[in-house]
């Protein structure tokens, strides 16, 4: 069944986990059968941002192998199949209307939110 | 047709009202006579953790049995028991990367270990699902 | 077309994302679908008469259900005879009725 993540948080612990944890747990369900559309809402439509290099972390004599890249797990998902939108007025609000985002990305006005939920028999909010 | 319901909580204990909101809704669930699966994810794996100690209160002048200090653990034995009760199951899965990277692998008795793979199918399997992420 | 339950723990006054959460609410509604938005824990605190703003309004002028969960009211001292005007409090085994009922809920 059709499940339409929706994100909001974004940054959070992704350091730590070197992954964000929801983009990470939708690649893992849908490599498990699922079958999702992933809406970027708030400041997770920062992850729409392409060539975002994020920097290793380095603390005391301890190097990150893996330094999280959210908006290329991002990427790595729509390349899937999986369908990624982004709220318009999220995007804009942040400066990233006319920024390099990802090339499938759908750019839905939240006005037209109500008609993409609708479109999801399941939607699941994190 | 299945009248099961599946749940998803993120929030470690003793940082978040959601993780008592979601558990209300869980007990909810069970009285009225649901099975219920739980995925708990990143910080709320530690929810069953076995090792959760009450303490006392000096602020408040109670010593540990008076304080009674809720612990999430306890809760969840609760839900089980409950579970046990109505005859529904209590299906209580633990993400196991989750547990590994929080050390909390020593977990009360009648929770599990799974993965994502497990939610999902947990979700398939049931007639609807709530997804309580974290901020 | 499908009902949608949005429980909201959120406050507008320190999170300004509840103001799209209401806005989604009403989207939902005018787009004919039966929504309910379910206050619950700080989300309770715009049910106090005085504090409840235009956005509360304005879902329950659209035909948005706004609905307060009895413990975080209590929880808030806010009394169940003060709740803003539209506002009813409800237990929480409205989440699994509406579960129950093939709702779509999300917990914002």
């Amino acid at each position: 069944m059709r499940t339409l993540q929706v994100i909001e948080t974004a940054y959070r612990a992704t350091v730590e986990e070197q992954d964000d944890t929801i983009v990470w747990l939708t690649h893992a369900m849908n490599g498990a059968g699922g079958e999702f559309g992933l809406l970027l809402t708030g400041n997770a439509v920062c992850y729409a941002l392409q060539e975002q290099r994020p920097p290793a972390l380095a603390l005391g004599g301890w190097t990150q192998s893996h330094a999280a890249d959210p908006a290329a797990d991002v990427a790595s998902l729509a390349a899937k199949g999986v369908r990624v939108y982004a709220v318009e007025e999220d995007l804009e609000e942040r400066g990233l209307l006319d920024a390099q985002l990802l090339d499938a990305l759908t750019v839905v006005p939240r006005a037209k939110l109500p008609v993409l939920l609708d479109e999801y028999p399941r939607v699941w909010k994190w | 047709m299945s009248t099961a319901l599946s749940f998803a909580i993120m929030d470690a204990p003793f940082e978040n009202s959601r993780t008592v909101t979601m558990l209300r809704v869980i007990a909810e669930a069970l009285e009225a006579g649901h099975d219920v699966n739980v995925f708990a994810y990143e910080g709320a794996v530690a929810l069953s953790f076995a090792r959760q100690a009450p303490h006392a209160n000096a602020v408040h002048g109670r010593d540990a049995a008076e304080e009674n200090h809720p612990l999430p653990r306890v809760w969840i034995e609760s839900l089980l028991a409950l579970a046990a009760k109505r005859g529904r199951r209590l299906d209580w899965v633990n993400c196991g990367l989750c547990v590994d990277e929080r050390g909390v692998a020593e977990a009360i008795d009648g929770v599990r270990r799974g993965s994502p793979a497990d939610f999902w199918k947990m979700s398939v399997e049931s007639a609807n699902t709530l997804t309580a992420g974290t901020r | 077309m499908p009902n949608y339950l949005l429980i909201e723990s959120r406050d507008p006054f320190s999170d300004q994302a509840v103001a799209g959460h209401v806005e989604l609410a009403v989207g939902l509604r005018r787009a004919g679908s039966m929504v309910a938005l379910y206050l619950v824990q700080n989300g309770v605190l715009p049910c106090r008469p005085g504090a409840d703003g235009d956005a509360l309004h304005e879902a329950l002028a659209a035909g948005v259900e706004v609905l307060a969960d009895d413990f975080s009211l209590r929880e808030r001292g806010i009394g169940e005879r003060d709740l803003a005007r539209g506002v009813k409090s409800a237990p929480i085994g409205l989440v699994v009725e509406r579960l129950a009922a093939s709702w779509k809920v999300m917990f914002l």
